[in-house]
């Protein structure tokens, strides 16, 4: 029986709603351990991270200072946020909810807890002392939903478009976490960031669970060009950008009627194995420009799928005369 | 607590389905209530905390909408089966598939040449202020002539003992999956009785459903495409909508996800790119099925649908305009129409009806309106009704002027001593008020009838709503084999009740 296209659809988002949720968690987290281990505060520092999540507009309306306590509301609990960490678990649930006879009861079950938890502790505050707590228990929860997934749901369509979902959306927050680093956050003139870049590195590979596993195959003291090379181009390592892509190329080969999206995922993979990461760790703009780019192939590949497999009146003009 | 002591329980003036006096079960009920006085009281509330686990992790829910958002609710079910014997529910069957043949070939009448308004059975102006009539649907012929494939009659039993039906749900009646929930809940809960073999098993309906679907497919082939169409999560029979695609093994689409073509073919949007719909079990209304056909604004429904199921490229159950008969001025009429159209009396009986369209009859309604229950034709779920005996006089007095104003639009029942059976309060059994609801399914040349139906039963004492959203709950309703009447002439304190247990006219 083959899936309808609004439950593939529901389905990606889910898959993708929850990578975003624990993303957002890390990148909240990479930008807080900076904040407490850099020498002075930056005041643009946490507005910047506003501007990475795509939510400055909506923040403008809402809030009048980006200060620390705002810009922790606004992405962490502000369901006015849609990117919220909140907005995405209730989206999550809701999506869900409509595919619920698709998925296993008990994926089910652990999004539900984990929206309600996430809410709970979201309305007892998230001052500096507990933060780390609701950021970790975010991730684990996200986490364990996946691996809910992973071990119950049956290899066919509804995983396909789960693992679609999640790993385009995990390269996209990936760029996102690197472009922490470029610049915007940290005032690019001043010399006496200097010593502490290795420091943001370190933060940049820790937020992606990554610096053990760079240790292990870099082998390397952590120096920039390395580090963005491993998370830009390693192929074994589960958040760099290839190895994501290269999980969404393989979906997308088991799914029928796939050029289109297969040619747009080809081409980001195939900027990102070109990029000449010694000039973007030179140039913090040049990151930065890059960084947007890949996102706007990944915003390709997203309208390839949807144009193919959702879209109503694309699939119309695509059906053989009957 | 102490154990269940039938010598206590009491249903006053109402006829009990369980006790036929206090301390005296029907044969039917014997072995249940044993069983029951036999628990100890711990054992009893481990079994009712089985059934809540149960309905729990079964995830049996309704949804309801409060305080601006959807909320699941657990399905509420109380352990006591209602027992129905099985030669009571054999004549009961044959009244119900009597009643739906004689409403199928009404209906289909009523959309060719109308002779039944032409030979003076049913009054013209009943139809032309018929809101459920579609003359869209004049003319149209439904796969073997049926338009309501899916029935489902209320069943309320008097204190004469006579079942009667109610009314007649001929467009989207629903509660089916709770009916097959309550049993599988039911066996989980009290396995001992299932042992002796005379529960008759309900879970043939959904190959029946599924088969008398199949059989209305437009193409002939072996594996025609079925699909479920249901309004969305937000609708409070979704639950059922999932459950009867799951079990039939259908797909569940809402109306996005069905498009009409101009080769007026339904297809459905799949990953696969578009596939042809054979038989739509839609779940949404005729208003909102087809914005081309009935309500424009809707954005439930698939336009074209109506094209597609004249051109007899798609079939649909219920057939779009088979609620002409869902009225409860044409329910009036349905001893009639079955004489009319089949010939035959009627084997079940109707609640005796006051129709205010005539003279004799509202004059009767307006000056007994503190005794009746009157109903407006169109309306359903108990909504626009006058419980006359409840209502305050300023209430009657306003509902007298919206008679006087639209008289064709009500009617009248005298109130009913609704049956009661016993429910478990803290341990112990109590009376209350119970309906049913059976389903009748009509295929080609055949017709099946659930065995037994959904049992609902008002919760709050005394109470006669047994809507789950306003405090009804439901019971497993069991269709149990008994020996012949003599043996139950035998049984004390029986004989005087064996007339009225007879459930006919």
């Amino acid at each position: 029986m083959p899936m309808l296209s609004r439950v593939a659809e529901n389905l990606y988002w889910m898959a993708r709603y929850v990578e975003r949720a624990e993303d957002t968690a890390r990148l909240v987290n990479v930008t807080n351990h900076l904040m407490l281990d850099l020498p002075q505060r930056q005041p643009l520092m946490w507005s910047a991270v506003v501007d990475i999540t795509g939510g400055s507009e909506d923040f403008a309306n809402l809030y009048d200072q980006p200060n620390d306590r705002n810009v922790m509301q606004f992405l962490c609990a502000d369901q006015r946020n849609p990117g919220s960490i909140l907005s995405a678990l209730a989206q999550a649930r809701e999506n869900l909810r409509t595919t619920r006879d698709v998925v296993p009861r008990e994926v089910w079950e652990a999004t539900n807890q984990l929206y309600m938890a996430a809410c709970t502790q979201a309305e007892a505050g998230l001052g500096q002392g507990r933060r780390e707590l609701f950021l970790k228990e975010i991730i684990s929860g996200c986490q364990m939903m996946r691996g809910l997934v992973e071990g119950t749901l049956s290899y066919g369509t509804a995983r396909t478009f789960m693992v679609l979902g999640r790993q385009i959306e995990r390269a996209d927050m990936t760029t996102r976490i690197l472009d922490v680093r470029s610049g915007n956050l940290l005032s690019r003139s001043s010399e006496d960031m200097r010593p502490f870049e290795h420091l943001q590195w370190m933060s940049v590979l820790k937020s992606l669970t990554a610096y053990q596993m760079y240790r292990q195959h870099v082998r390397l003291r952590v120096r920039a060009t390395d580090v963005l090379t491993f998370l830009l181009q390693d192929r074994n390592l589960p958040r760099s950008v290839t190895r994501s892509l290269w999980d969404a190329s393989k979906a997308l080969m088991s799914l029928p009627r796939h050029e289109r999206a297969l040619a747009a995922v080809t081409q980001v993979r195939a900027d990102v194995a070109e990029a000449d990461v010694g000039g973007l760790v030179r140039s913090p703009e040049r990151l930065h420009d890059f960084i947007n780019d890949l996102q706007i192939g990944l915003g390709d590949l997203h309208d390839a799928i949807s144009r193919t497999y959702f879209t109503p009146l694309e699939t119309v003009m695509q059906m053989p005369a009957a | 607590m102490s154990r269940v002591d039938w010598q206590q329980y009491c249903s006053n003036e109402f006829y009990d389905e369980l006790m036929a006096a206090p301390g005296m079960p029907r044969e039917a009920a014997r072995m249940l209530c044993d069983v029951l006085a036999g628990f100890a009281p711990s054992e009893l509330a481990e079994r009712k905390t089985a059934a809540e686990i149960a309905i729990r992790t079964m995830g049996i829910t309704f949804t309801v909408y409060s305080e601006g958002s959807m909320i699941d609710r657990a399905w509420p079910f109380d352990i006591v089966p209602r027992i129905i014997p099985a030669d009571e529910w054999r004549r009961t069957e044959a009244g119900l598939i009597q009643r739906v043949e004689a409403l199928n070939l009404f209906i289909d009448d009523l959309y060719h040449d109308q002779k039944v308004i032409k030979d003076g059975v049913l009054p013209a102006e009943v139809l032309a202020k018929s809101v459920n009539f579609r003359p869209q649907c004049v003319g149209i012929n439904p796969p073997h002539g049926v338009w309501a494939h899916i029935c489902g009659s209320d069943l309320v039993r008097g204190d004469d003992g006579t079942l009667y039906v109610l009314e007649d749900n001929l467009r989207i009646p629903s509660g089916v999956s709770y009916m097959l929930e309550n049993r599988n809940v039911t066996k989980r809960v009290l396995p001992e009785l299932f042992s002796s073999g005379r529960i008759l098993p309900v879970d043939d309906y959904v190959p029946q459903l599924y088969d008398m679907l199949a059989s209305m497919s437009p193409r002939h082939s072996d594996d025609p495409q079925v699909v479920v169409l249901t309004p969305g999560i937000y609708n409070s029979a979704y639950y059922e909508h999932a459950y009867l695609a799951q079990q039939m093994g259908v797909q569940l689409v809402q109306g996005s996800d069905l498009m009409v073509d101009d080769d007026d073919v339904v297809y459905m949007r799949t990953v696969r790119g578009l596939t042809r719909v054979d038989v739509i079990y839609r779940r949404i209304d005729d208003d909102f099925l087809d914005p081309e056909a009935f309500r424009e604004d809707s954005i439930l429904g698939v336009p074209g649908l109506m094209r597609a199921w004249r051109s007899g490229n798609v079939a649909l159950a219920n057939a779009p305009g088979a609620g002409v008969a869902d009225d409860k001025v044409v329910y009036a009429f349905v001893p009639e129409l079955i004489r009319y159209y089949l010939d035959q009396e009627p084997l079940l009986a109707n609640v005796p009806s006051y129709l205010c369209m005539r003279e004799e009859d509202r004059r009767y309604v307006l000056d007994h309106l503190d005794q009746l229950v009157v109903k407006p034709a169109n309306e359903s779920g108990g909504y626009g009704m006058l419980m006359g005996p409840q209502a305050t006089r300023e209430e009657r007095e306003a509902f007298a002027e919206r008679i006087k104003a639209d008289p064709r639009n009500y009617m009248a029942q005298p109130m009913l001593k609704l049956s009661t059976t016993p429910t478990l309060f803290d341990g112990r059994p109590e009376p209350r008020h119970v309906d049913l609801r059976p389903f009748i399914l009509s295929g080609q040349g055949s017709t099946y009838v659930t065995t037994g139906g959904l049992t609902r039963v008002a919760l709050n004492k005394g109470s006669l709503v047994v809507n789950s959203s306003q405090g009804g709950g439901s019971k497993d309703t069991w269709i149990v084999e008994t020996e012949m009447i003599d043996t139950r002439a035998a049984e004390p304190g029986l004989a005087e009740t064996g007339l009225a247990e007879t459930g006919e006219d």
